[in-house]
């Protein structure tokens, strides 16, 4: 296949990518079934392979991988030492510790079933899933480039999340220059006196760090109010506020049972609304404008369509309670592969083919990374 | 343009003012130079052009600083971001966005430009700074000399009339250094900006300045003038001007170009006087302090040294150098082991430096990080030293006697993060040295360095070399390998291109050649003290 079938090279908008993978890890928290949430990860890193950007938040798709690794020996370690054994199948005899009745729910050692550690192996896979989602959507879609499409109210408080994403990335770099310094001047560079020696200078730089950016910043016009004065400022981030919190209570209300009913959804509109107006207010006043915004067009409708369709397929198997979607582990079954969800999960590889190739500079050519001295 | 009337600062807690009764007047269009000690000022009254001083830094400020009619004491940064394009010491540590093309657009963005106005401007400013091939790269992925132009490219699309830079080139290799000098020239010529630059290295700058802002520190007066006026009789000045008084040419020349056309008969002076040998008196000998086989580093894809053997023997001082990247500093943390060799070997004393371990390490190679706060982790530098001598495992007070060698006028109680650059870089070199590594490396010790202090480094490193120590310096400044080297090694791409005594080496390359070299050619003279001694020589 050569270049893309719907337009020309350029970047998908990232809200598209982030709905796709939204929609992936919905799909993956109504199922147990490990062969669904294989395909579910197959998908994603299908996709990710295809349309990932050379860039450093490209990278972080095998983080997110290693991450999932992790959630799944640590969700099954936990139930081989703490976790209530069930089933027949015994794999291993521990010795056990019995606590006094008052603390009957929890256990020490004992027993360690098939089926026990089944049930902790599915759930740490689909927990993994949804992490390796959203890593998915993570370095398909730039930070910042989600950034430029929040509300212009909201602006001041995305940069802020943005600088703190990039400072992760710094600060490794940071511990990795001073634990050279520390093999340097001739000292430990493993263990725990090493790491709290080496804390101090990492915060310091850190701290110097987002000085010298915000004074760049400020310098660049961050900022800027333009015409808008000090009291219609305040007036707004106060109405921002009590919307917030006016949903916050509504929310709570819903969901927590034995609220009165009219604290609930009442509470929860009023809330939303007080928040709509005082962004579309902020928004008329801001100076900001937007250069190059991402356009939103067929590619982005049919990415985030492929993300929705594979939610609403699990979410029907699950509502029509289609068998397939929970694999049993007591007795253990080998799951079966539901049709519906499947169907869903070959929509969710399209956008492998639908959205955009990138702009050819960045895949064209392998960036130089500086390597850290 | 911008107007200083009557103006002094002075930071909170501080008792002295940093700049007193300053009057200055930069008309338009300008390219002004500001030059000075480290810790004299200097940033201070960059930074107080745009009023990051004292808006940002705090600080009380009297008298008044009009930029282009607009009083900075009621105007903070941000609203005078169309004014004024502010380039920091660090260009990474301002950018904001993750590639090129969005950084340009940045400060448009904030000051509310029409998204076709933004699109034009990108697109000129892409050319003007020749950065169109780069537009879609991330940021991360740039050399030092790119961010750079990325940095006065993300500024300039805002189309201020005044453009301020802190040490715009005193990361960049000469090569990377030519480029941006030469997009600020552009800038003058072309489009009118006021240009306002501090800068150490005068022999890169002191050509394109109209005018020199001599800022002593102290609470002495600014003095600023033509650069010839200033040049005159500054006590700071760049080879070519030193040499131009030594020889008395009249008027002064600032460019190597106009140097040359007045030295004929000084070349003919010293035609049949050989310069001196550079050989370390006394120390010399051929103990291999290190040796490098077909040393390979890589770093995934990316070879960041290729084939490379040497040999670093006792009483050696030897300038490393090459473009930015070329594999200068892999080589020297790969001779003390923080790098892994692909292939080929290393050997410090028959060892490789990897499989030594703490105070051992100290105790047989020294390296001097690039940014030697690195090493700096006490919070003051009595404590600094303390700690120096209990990890290099030697008596208590070798550090602190170092120290009082090397830089005098430190205080024990002074935190280090306080110490000017030069004085952080000293008491680095003093918690190195404590251990008495006979194999002492530096990695970019002249960055940011003034007259003084780099003065000062050199006669150190003399001393050292004399001791019997063997000294590697990665560096950019050709001047400072001119002055001290006795061998050069330079690197392109990983690979070593040449290797050999300064003379050979420096003189055969147009991008390495100091000031005096490419004056007095085909005459094999490197520095002025050289040509100073001949000259007695001759005279006596």
């Amino acid at each position: 296949m050569t270049g893309s079938l719907f337009t020309l090279p350029r970047w998908l908008h990232p809200a598209a990518w982030w709905v796709w993978a939204l929609g992936l890890a919905a799909a993956a928290s109504r199922t147990t079934n490990p062969l669904l949430l294989s395909l579910i990860i197959a998908v994603a890193a299908l996709v990710v392979s295809a349309r990932k950007p050379d860039a450093p938040w490209g990278r972080s798709f095998i983080f997110f991988l290693r991450l999932g690794v992790a959630v799944i020996v640590i969700r099954v370690g936990v139930q081989l030492i703490f976790g209530a054994a069930f089933g027949t199948t015994v794999l291993l005899q521990l010795p056990g510790v019995t606590f006094p009745s008052w603390l009957a729910g929890v256990r020490l050692g004992g027993d360690i079933t098939f089926e026990s550690v089944l049930l902790a192996f599915y759930d740490g896979l689909r927990l993994a899933t949804i992490l390796i989602c959203v890593g998915a959507a993570n370095s398909l879609a730039s930070p910042s480039r989600l950034l430029k499409s929040v509300p212009a109210a909201l602006y001041e408080f995305g940069v802020s999340v943005v600088v703190a994403m990039t400072f992760t990335p710094q600060l490794v770099a940071d511990v990795d220059r001073v634990r050279t310094a520390r093999r340097l001047r001739g000292r430990p560079t493993k263990g725990v006196r090493a790491i709290a020696g080496a804390a101090m200078p990492v915060f310091e730089g850190a701290l110097e760090k987002s000085v010298t950016l915000a004074a760049a910043m400020d310098s660049r016009g961050y900022g800027r109010r333009g015409e808008i004065s000090a009291a219609r400022r305040r007036m707004n981030s106060l109405l921002l506020l009590t919307g917030l919190v006016a949903a916050c209570i509504g929310t709570y209300a819903l969901i927590a049972a034995g609220s009165p009913a009219a604290l609930g959804l009442p509470m929860l509109l009023v809330g939303v609304s007080v928040c709509i107006t005082s962004i579309t207010w902020s928004a008329r006043t801001a100076v900001r404008t937007r250069y190059r915004p991402d356009p939103w067009a067929l590619p982005e409708n049919l990415v985030a369509g492929a993300g929705v369709l594979v939610a609403l397929s699990f979410l029907g198997a699950n509502w029509v309670a289609m068998p397939g979607l929970d694999t049993p582990s007591n007795p253990p079954t080998w799951p079966a592969l539901p049709l519906l969800p499947l169907l869903g999960l070959l929509i969710a590889t399209t956008p492998a083919l639908t959205a955009p190739t990138l702009p050819r500079t960045i895949i064209g050519k392998l960036p130089r990374i500086e390597v850290p001295a | 343009m911008i107007n200083f009337e009557c103006v002094s600062i002075t930071y909170p807690g501080a008792t002295e003012p940093v700049l007193t009764e300053v009057n200055l007047q930069i008309p338009e269009g300008e390219l002004v130079l500001v030059v000075g000690r480290t810790g004299s000022g200097k940033t201070t009254l960059l930074r107080a052009i745009n009023g990051l001083v004292p808006h940002f830094t705090g600080g009380t400020l009297t008298g008044r600083i009009l930029v282009d009619g607009r009083d900075t004491a009621t105007n903070p940064p941000r609203e005078l971001a169309d004014l004024v394009g502010v380039v920091p010491q660090d260009p990474m540590s301002g950018f904001v966005a993750d590639t090129v093309e969005e950084e340009l657009a940045y400060g448009m963005e904030c000051l509310g430009l029409a998204p076709d106005v933004m699109r034009r401007r990108v697109e000129e400013t892409l050319d003007l700074l020749g950065l169109v091939d780069l537009r879609n790269r991330p940021l991360l992925s740039l050399s030092a000399g790119q961010r750079q132009r990325v940095a006065i490219g993300s500024v300039l699309t805002s189309h201020p009339k005044v453009l301020v830079l802190d040490e715009p080139t005193s990361a960049l290799d000469p090569g990377a250094a030519e480029d941006v000098l030469a997009a600020l020239q552009r800038l003058v010529h072309d489009l009118n900006v006021t240009v306002v630059m501090a800068e150490h290295r005068l022999e890169r700058v002191v050509q394109y300045a109209d005018r020199i802002v001599i800022v002593p520190g102290d609470g002495e007066p600014i003095i600023s003038g033509t650069p010839s006026e200033m040049m005159g009789n500054s006590p700071i000045a760049p080879p070519v001007v030193e040499l131009g008084r030594l020889a008395g040419w009249q008027p002064l020349p600032l460019t190597v170009r106009d140097a040359r056309r007045a030295a004929g008969p000084l070349r003919e002076l010293l035609t049949g006087h050989a310069a001196p040998l550079r050989i370390i008196k006394g120390a010399r000998d051929a103990t291999p302090l290190i040796v490098t086989d077909k040393l390979t580093v890589r770093y995934g894809a990316v070879v960041a040294l290729k084939n490379v053997s040497t040999t670093i023997t006792r009483g050696e001082i030897v300038a490393l150098m090459g473009r930015n990247g070329a594999g200068k500093s892999t080589l020297l943390s790969t001779m003390v082991g923080l790098r892994l060799a692909s292939a080929g070997v290393v050997r410090t004393n028959g060892k490789d430096p990897r499989e030594i371990k703490g105070p051992e390490l100290v105790h047989s190679v020294g390296l001097v990080p690039q940014d030697p706060g690195d090493l700096l982790e006490a919070s003051t530098v009595a404590g600094e030293c303390r700690s120096s001598d209990h990890d290099a495992n030697v008596e208590l007070g070798t550090t602190r006697a170092l120290l009082a060698l090397l830089a005098p006028e430190v205080m024990d109680g002074t935190h280090p993060r306080d110490l000017s650059e030069g004085q952080r870089l000293l008491l680095a070199l003093a918690i190195v040295l404590a251990a008495r590594p006979p194999l002492l490396l530096l990695d970019e010790p002249t960055r940011g360095l003034d007259y003084p202090t780099k003065a000062r480094l050199v006669k150190v490193l003399r001393e050292l070399a004399v001791t019997g120590h063997g000294i590697v310096l990665a560096t950019h400044d050709v001047e400072l390998a001119a002055e001290v080297a006795t061998r050069v090694i330079v690197l392109a791409e990983g690979e070593v291109v040449a290797d050999g005594p300064t003379h050979e080496v420096v003189l055969a390359s147009p991008m390495f050649a100091p000031q005096v070299a490419k004056i007095l050619a085909p005459e094999d003279w490197l520095t002025v003290s050289e040509v100073r001694a001949a000259m007695i020589e001759q005279v006596g």
